[in-house]
């Protein structure tokens, strides 16, 4: 209990530490620069204060929870002894099938639990009255960091340099944006950068560093870096990808629909 | 009683959230590991604690910090002083960034690898030198981005021409850069944006989309994340350079 309360204590000092600047720079710039008055300052302060007091019980619970278990994992499953390798041997990047599943699972499950990630899609959703949804957003997204984690362990594995794996993804997202509905753009290249944060980073920051400190030949500074990269590059041709299929899916649904009009047979189905 | 209500719903909608994360970790510690849960009770306590957390902090959100960033948008539009808006911009990007916890974590380490590859010399003052360099060069890029960001929603630039651009450089950079930057010049762009800035950004972004006329806010007021996530790669590739 006593331990409890002082890490309630510190979190809420270095969120407080942290929050800080933000705050200062929003009031100056409000009461200085725009010189008027908030709409509702009471309800804007209140809703301040409960955003501080959600993080700082998340990240207690956090510290609780997740960290601990998934910290004490990350490093068991790339333990020399899990992953079967000696010192001195090359190892097979097969036999590390584990590793992969276990890094698409925590990649996938720490970006659906993401606070800002959901901020984003929530904001998505009422602005485009629905027609980007807020569960599918953030799915797609969570799809993206999941196989970008499993192939970043992948490439800690390999030991293939960083840059070619950018180097052909930024290629793809371009690509991918030639075709992708206008719509979706902005968004995908913002879930991106959204993704990884308070969640994301601590644990997969433990995956690749203790992964590369296990295998021979890998150095925990040089590869054990790159994981979060791959996170934020991959959400974004998931995202362009899910806005592809969704509007192809709707095409289908309409000339579908358009040809039972015309038939005058068969019930029509509303979507939710 | 309505409020009651709202809440409640809020709270399940978290307990939605969180529990792909709780089932991954329960099956891999039990069934693929086969271990025990250590410490139960306090993993409990914590439970509940993530969940009002993030009900708080969505609640709190739609109630304090998406209407601020909106009506400040909004304000600095009709106020319609382009400088202004942009030094609010940077100072922004840069406050939320400069004193980001994932981010003195990464210039540590990043300090470190510098001096195990020689590049200055292995003492702590150097070191911590280096270290904050490059937190004032990152939050330096975020604040460009997001000036950036805002100087594209007020000209309609089309995104993907800047993206794709920055890109290019980001893959040129890197030929000259020394390997050991690379890693965390990559991985920089992706943890500077954090849990409070994002929602912030994105309030601002969609604010200003929505007071300036021809703009959509749903295509035009996001993208400003993406340049918070890519600016940073180009400059701390360029410190690597420099240095």
């Amino acid at each position: 209990m006593i331990s409890l309360l002082e890490e309630l204590l510190r979190t809420t000092g270095e969120t407080i530490r942290d929050v800080l600047p933000i705050a200062a720079i929003l009031v100056f710039f409000q009461l200085f620069v725009l010189r008027k008055k908030l709409p509702d300052p009471r309800r804007i302060v209140s809703g301040f204060l409960m955003v501080l007091a959600g993080l700082v019980l998340f990240l207690i619970g956090l510290e609780q929870t997740v960290f601990p278990v998934g910290k004490t994992m990350a490093a068991q499953f790339s333990a020399p002894s899990f992953l079967g390798v000696e010192a001195g041997q090359s190892a097979d990047p097969a036999a590390f099938a584990w590793i992969y599943l276990f890094a698409f699972a925590i990649g996938f499950s720490t970006t659906i639990a993401e606070p800002a990630l959901i901020a984003v899609a929530q904001k998505a959703e009422s602005l485009t009255a629905g027609a980007i949804g807020s569960w599918g957003l953030r799915l797609a997204v969570a799809t993206g960091v999941a196989i970008g984690i499993s192939l970043g362990t992948l490439r800690i594995v390999l030991g293939t340099p960083l840059h070619y794996f950018i180097g052909v993804g930024y290629v793809v997202v371009i690509v991918q944006t030639l075709f992708a509905p206008r719509m979706i753009v902005p968004l995908a290249y913002d879930s991106g950068g959204v993704t990884t944060s308070t969640v994301t980073v601590p644990l997969v920051a433990a995956l690749g560093l203790g992964l590369a400190e296990s295998l021979p030949g890998r150095s925990p500074l040089i590869d054990g870096f790159g994981l979060i990269a791959f996170a934020s590059l991959f959400p974004m041709m998931t995202v362009m990808a899910y806005a592809q299929i969704s509007e192809w899916l709707a095409r289908r649904d309409r000339a579908e629909r358009a040809g039972a009009e015309t038939d005058l047979i068969g019930s029509q189905e509303e979507g939710p | 009683m309505t409020w009651l209500r709202s809440l409640l719903r809020l709270q399940a909608g978290s307990a939605r959230d969180l529990a792909s994360i709780v089932l991954v970790i329960a099956i891999f510690q039990l069934a693929v590991l086969r271990q025990p849960f250590p410490n139960l009770g306090s993993a409990l306590v914590g439970l509940v604690l993530l969940l009002l957390g993030l009900t708080l902090f969505t609640r709190g959100l739609d109630v304090g910090l998406f209407p601020l960033g909106e009506s400040m948008a909004h304000d600095f539009a009709r106020k319609g002083s382009v400088s202004w808006l942009l030094a609010f911009a940077f100072a922004l990007g840069f406050g939320s960034t400069v004193a980001e916890p994932a981010l003195i974590a990464i210039a540590e380490e990043a300090s470190e690898v510098a001096a195990h590859a020689g590049v200055i010399t292995d003492s702590e003052t150097a070191r911590d030198r280096y270290a904050l360099g490059l937190r004032l060069t990152v939050a330096a890029a975020v604040g460009v981005a997001i000036v950036l960001g805002v100087f594209r929603i007020l000209a309609g630039w089309p995104i993907h021409l800047m993206i794709a651009g920055g890109y290019l450089l980001v893959v040129s950079m890197t030929m000259f850069a020394p390997a050991e930057i690379v890693g965390i010049a990559y991985d920089s762009g992706g943890v500077t944006t954090s849990t409070i800035t994002v929602p912030l950004v994105t309030a601002l972004g969609v604010g200003l989309a929505s007071s300036i006329e021809g703009r959509n806010p749903a295509i035009d007021g996001f993208g400003l994340i993406a340049f918070a996530s890519l600016t940073p790669i180009v400059f701390v590739l360029l410190y690597g350079i420099l240095l």
